[in-house]
C-alpha cells in the first residue's frame, strides 16, 4: 500500500468514525433539552427519566467523540502537513472559534451530566441548551472549513503560492451555506430517526409502555421535520456542486459525456475505462431539471476534465445513490408520521409504521457516511479544490501503513465496545423500581462514596 | 530585544493554553496514575475519589490541548508542520494514549459496578494515564532540545526516531509524569473530605514531590551534557532568573504546606510551580518557537490571521472564562 493511500485511508477512517459521535453530540442534547423542558412544564417523571437516560448514553458517545476529534486535529498535521502549512492561516479562524465552542460544549456537558442535584432545575436546563447550541455551532464551524476546501475563496494564487489572504472571505465560501445547512439538518434527522427507531422497536414488543411512547414522540419531533427538509436542502447543495465543482457532479451522476437534456441515472455501475454505465435506469432530462431547473440545460460531463483529474467515479456515484435513496425513504416515512399525527392517530398503535421506523433507524447515519464519501472522494485528486493536490499535501513520513493499521484496529475495537455498552447498559425499558428512584448518573462513577 | 508584536501575543496565548493544560488536564492524568497505584485498606475509596474528582471536568480540561494545537497550526503553520512530521511517532502514541484514557474512563463509569469489565477498563484508564504524560514530555523535550527540524532524508531512524529518542527527552518525560502525579496528589488532598484519605494522598504528594525534584535535577544534568541550548537558556539567560525564583519558592512552599497539612497552601504552590516551569521554558527558548532555527517571527502566519485570531481569542475568552468559573464553582468548591 502506498503511503499516500494509507494516509487517505487513515483520514477517511478517522473522520468516518468521528462523524458518528459528532452527530450524536449535535442531536442528542436537543432531545434531552426537549424532554427536560417538558418535565419542567408538566412535572411528569417520565420526561425526567428520559432526559436522564438519554444523558447517560450521550455521556459515553460524547467522550468517544471528544477523543476521536482530538485525533483529527493532530492528524491534519500528522498526515497532511502540506495542507496545513498552506491552509492553516486561512482557515484556522473557524477552527479556533470551534475550539471555544468545544470548550462551552464540554463545560456545560459536565455541568449537565453531573450537576442534576447541584444546581437549580432552570440552570440545569440552561446548561443543556448551552450544550445543544455549542454542539451545533462546532459542527457549523468545522463544516465551514470543509466548504472552503470544496470551493476555496479569500486568497490570490500567484505561481501556485497562496497570497493576499482574507480569512473572513474564506469563511464565505460559496458552498458554506449549503453545506452547513445540509449537515446540521443531517445531524438532527439522523439522531432523531435513530432514537425513534430504537424506541419503535421496543414499542413493538411492549406497545403500552408510556416511556417509549414519550421517547418516540420527542425523537420524531426533532427527526421528522429535519428528514423532510433534507431533500430540499440536498437539492440546493447539488445545484451548488454543479456550479462550483462540476467534475464532482459529473462523478456523482456518472455522466461521462457533456449533454444537453442530461438524463438522471438511477442505480448503475460506471466503468471508468469504457466510460459507460451498466445496469442503470435513465430518467430523460432528469439531471438537467434537477441541477439547473431547466430540462434543456447542458450539464458538463467528465469529458470536460483531464483523466487524471477525475475522482473515482463508481465510489462517488454509488455513495450518492445510497444517500439519496436513504434520504428519500426517510422523508417518506417522515411524511407518513406527520400524516398519522395529523389524523390524531397514535403512532405507537400503528405496527407497520413502527416497523418502518425501526428499519429506518440506521439510515441517517449511513446517509451521512455516504454523503461525506461523495464530498471527499468526489473532490479528489484535490485536497483544496483547484489549488492543492492531495498527493502534494501528504507527510513525507514513511511506513504510514502501520499507523493506519493501528488506528483502524483501535477504532474497530472502540466501535464494538460502544455498541455493546449502549446495548447492555443504556437501551433498556425501565423496570418497576426505576420509577421510584431518582437516578443520578454521577452515582455510577462513585460506587464507594455511597457506601462510606 | 525588538518590541513585542502580535506574534508574541499569540505565542503567549499558546503558552497560556499549555499552562492551563498542564495544571488541569495534567492533574487528570495524574489522577489516573494514582488509580494505578491505589493501595492499602482504602484502595477503592482512593479510586472513587479520583473518579469523582475527574468525571465532570476532564473533557473541558482536555480542550486546552486542542486550543494549543489549533493556535499552532493557524498562527505558526511551519512550526506545526515540522512538529507533526518530526514527532509523528511519539505524537501518534500520545493520541493512542488520549483515546484509550478517555474512552476507558467513560466505559468504566458506565460498566456494571464491581464487574470484571469495570475493573479491566479501570486498568486501561490507569495505564494510559501513566504512559501518555511520558510521551507528551518526550515530545516537548525534543522541542526544547532543538531536535525538531525538517527531515534531512537520511533515513527513518535519523529523521523520525532520533529527534525524540534520547536520554534527555526520556528524562523530560519522567519529569512530566512526576509533575502530573504531584499535582494530582496535592489536589486530591483538598478534594477528600476524610482525614484518612487525605493522609493517603499527602504521602503520595510528598513522594511525587520528591520525584519531581529528582527528575528535574536529572533533566538539568542531561541538558548540560546533551542539550547546550536548554542548559544555556535555563542557566545563563537573565530572563530566566525571576522565573527560577518563583519556581523555587513555590516548591518550598508546596513542601511546607504538605508537611504541615495546610492543604489550601499546598494546592496553590504547585500550581505556581507549574506556571514557573512552563513559562521558564518558554522564556528560555524565546524568540525561537522551534530552536535552534525557527523563530516566532519566521513561523508566524500573515498579520491579518494573527489579528483575527487575537480578536477571536478575546471574544472567546469572554464566553470561556465565566463558563469555566461556573464549572469549577459547581464542582470544585
Ligand atoms: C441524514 C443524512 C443525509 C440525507 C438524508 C441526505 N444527505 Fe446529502 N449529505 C449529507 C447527509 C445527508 C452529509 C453527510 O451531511 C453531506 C456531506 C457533506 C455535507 O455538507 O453534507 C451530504 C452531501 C451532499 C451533497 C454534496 C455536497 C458537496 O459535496 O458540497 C449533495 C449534492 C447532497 N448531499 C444531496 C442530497 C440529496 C439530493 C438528498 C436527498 C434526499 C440528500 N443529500 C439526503
Ligand atoms: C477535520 C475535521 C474535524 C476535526 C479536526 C475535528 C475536531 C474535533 C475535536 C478536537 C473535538 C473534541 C472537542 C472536545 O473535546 O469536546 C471534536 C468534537 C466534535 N466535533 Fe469534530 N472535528 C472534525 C470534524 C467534525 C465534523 C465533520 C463535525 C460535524 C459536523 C464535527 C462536530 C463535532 C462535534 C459536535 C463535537 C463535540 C463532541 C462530540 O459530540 O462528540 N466535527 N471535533
Ligand atoms: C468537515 C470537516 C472535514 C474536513 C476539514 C476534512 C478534511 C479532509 C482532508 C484534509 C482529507 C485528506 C485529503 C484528501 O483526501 O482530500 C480528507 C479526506 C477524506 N475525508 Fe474528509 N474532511 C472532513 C469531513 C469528513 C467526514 C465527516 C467524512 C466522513 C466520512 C470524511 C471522509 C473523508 C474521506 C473518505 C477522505 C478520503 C478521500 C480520498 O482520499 O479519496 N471527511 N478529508
Amino acid at each position: 500500500m502506498s503511503d499516500l493511500f494509507a494516509a487517505r485511508s487513515q483520514m477517511a477512517i478517522s473522520l468516518a468514525f468521528h462523524i458518528l459521535f459528532a452527530v450524536v453530540g449535535i442531536g442528542m442534547p436537543l432531545l434531552m433539552v426537549v424532554a427536560e423542558r417538558r418535565w419542567l412544564a408538566t412535572k411528569d417523571p417520565i420526561d425526567l427519566e428520559l432526559a436522564k437516560r438519554w444523558s447517560k448514553g450521550t455521556a459515553i458517545l460524547f467522550a468517544v467523540g471528544a477523543v476521536s476529534g482530538t485525533v483529527l486535529s493532530f492528524e491534519l498535521g500528522l498526515l497532511w502537513p502540506g495542507f496545513m502549512e498552506l491552509a492553516g492561516p486561512l482557515i484556522g479562524l473557524p477552527f479556533s472559534l470551534e475550539g471555544f465552542a468545544f470548550f462551552t460544549e464540554a463545560i456545560f456537558l459536565g455541568i449537565y451530566l453531573y450537576g442534576w442535584d447541584r444546581i437549580p432545575p432552570r440552570a440545569h436546563l440552561l446548561a443543556g441548551v448551552m450544550v445543544a447550541v455549542s454542539g451545533a455551532v462546532s459542527g457549523i464551524f468545522v463544516v465551514l472549513v470543509n466548504a472552503w476546501m470544496n470551493a476555496p475563496t479569500g486568497f490570490e494564487l500567484v505561481n501556485g503560492a497562496i497570497t493576499n489572504i482574507d480569512p473572513i472571505k474564506a469563511l464565505q465560501s460559496p458552498a458554506a451555506f449549503q453545506q452547513t445547512l445540509h449537515m446540521t439538518l443531517a445531524a438532527y434527522a439522523a439522531t432523531g430517526f435513530a432514537v425513534a427507531g430504537i424506541h419503535a422497536l421496543l414499542l413493538l414488543r411492549e406497545p403500552m409502555n408510556t416511556f417509549h411512547r414519550r421517547a418516540l414522540a420527542i425523537a420524531l419531533l426533532v427527526g421528522a421535520p429535519a428528514a423532510l427538509l433534507q431533500p430540499i436542502s440536498g437539492d440546493i447543495s447539488a445545484r451548488n456542486v454543479a456550479r462550483y465543482q462540476p467534475a464532482k457532479l459529473a462523478a456523482m451522476e456518472a455522466l461521462f459525456e457533456t449533454r444537453r437534456s442530461a438524463p438522471l441515472l438511477l442505480g448503475g455501475w460506471p466503468d471508468m475505462e469504457t466510460r459507460t454505465v451498466r445496469y442503470g435506469i435513465e430518467i430523460p432530462a432528469g439531471l438537467s431539471l434537477l441541477a439547473a431547473h431547466d430540462p434543456d440545460a447542458e450539464i458538463a460531463g467528465l469529458d470536460q476534465f483531464p483523466r487524471e483529474d477525475w475522482p473515482h467515479v463508481p465510489t462517488v456515484h454509488v455513495a450518492f445513490q445510497v444517500m439519496v435513496g436513504l434520504g428519500t425513504a426517510m422523508a417518506l416515512v417522515a411524511l407518513w408520521v406527520i400524516w398519522t399525527v395529523a389524523r390524531r392517530r397514535q403512532i405507537a398503535e400503528h405496527p407497520l409504521l413502527l416497523k418502518a421506523l425501526a428499519v429506518c433507524a440506521p439510515f441517517g447515519f449511513i446517509a451521512i457516511e455516504a454523503g461525506w464519501t461523495v464530498t471527499e472522494v468526489g473532490r479528489q485528486p484535490w485536497v483544496v479544490h483547484g489549488v492543492l493536490r492531495t498527493a502534494d499535501a501528504v507527510t513525507p513520513m514513511p511506513g504510514l501503513t502501520y499507523t493506519l493499521a493501528g488506528f483502524t484496529l483501535l477504532y474497530v475495537l472502540l466501535g464494538i465496545v460502544v455498541v455493546w455498552m449502549l446495548y447492555s447498559q443504556i437501551i433498556k425499558s425501565p423496570r418497576d423500581q426505576d420509577w421510584h428512584r431518582i437516578y443520578s448518573p454521577a452515582a455510577a462513577t462513585r460506587p464507594a462514596t455511597e457506601a462510606r | 530585544m525588538p518590541p513585542l508584536g502580535l506574534a508574541d501575543l499569540v505565542a503567549g496565548a499558546v503558552v497560556l493554553g499549555l499552562t492551563a493544560y498542564v495544571l488541569l488536564a495534567g492533574a487528570d492524568f495524574g489522577g489516573g496514575v494514582w488509580d494505578l497505584f491505589a493501595s492499602g485498606p482504602r484502595r477503592e475509596h482512593q479510586r472513587s475519589l479520583i473518579a469523582h474528582a475527574i468525571a465532570p471536568v476532564w473533557e473541558a480540561n482536555h480542550v486546552w490541548l486542542i486550543l494549543v494545537i489549533v493556535l499552532l497550526f493557524t498562527c505558526f503553520p511551519p512550526a506545526f508542520s515540522r512538529l507533526t512530521i518530526a514527532l509523528h511517532v511519539p505524537l501518534s502514541l500520545v493520541l493512542l494514549g488520549i483515546v484509550l484514557r478517555g474512552s476507558a474512563f467513560i466505559f468504566r463509569s458506565y460498566a456494571p459496578e464491581y464487574s470484571t469489565e469495570q475493573r479491566s477498563w479501570g486498568r486501561v484508564f490507569a495505564i494510559a494515564s501513566l504512559v501518555t504524560p511520558v510521551l507528551l514530555g518526550v515530545a516537548l523535550g525534543a522541542i526544547a532540545a532543538g531536535q525538531v527540524n525538517r527531515p534531512s532524508g537520511r533515513g527513518f531512524v535519523e529523521d523520525y526516531l532520533a529527534p525524540w529518542a534520547s536520554p534527555f527527552t526520556a528524562s523530560v518525560g519522567a519529569f512530566t509524569l512526576a509533575l502530573f502525579a504531584f499535582l494530582a496528589a496535592v489536589y486530591l488532598t483538598v478534594e477528600s473530605r476524610e482525614s484518612d484519605l487525605q493522609e493517603d494522598f499527602r504521602k503520595r504528594a510528598l513522594a511525587a514531590g520528591g520525584a519531581v525534584f529528582v527528575t528535574a535535577f536529572l533533566t538539568l544534568l542531561l541538558a548540560w551534557r546533551e542539550s547546550p541550548l536548554v542548559w544555556h537558556g535555563l542557566t545563563a539567560s537573565a530572563r530566566a532568573i525571576p522565573v527560577h525564583l518563583v519556581t523555587g519558592t513555590a516548591a518550598i512552599l508546596a513542601f511546607w504546606g504538605l508537611w504541615s497539612r495546610r492543604y489550601r497552601v499546598a494546592r496553590v504552590a504547585p500550581a505556581a510551580q507549574v506556571v514557573g516551569i512552563v513559562w521558564g521554558w518558554a522564556l528560555a527558548q524565546y524568540p525561537y518557537i522551534l530552536p535552534p532555527t525557527l523563530t516566532l517571527q519566521d513561523a508566524a502566519a500573515p498579520h491579518i490571521t494573527l489579528k483575527l485570531v487575537s480578536i477571536g481569542l478575546g471574544v472567546g475568552a469572554v464566553v470561556l472564562l465565566p463558563s469555566l468559573w461556573y464549572l469549577f464553582r459547581v464542582f470544585k468548591r
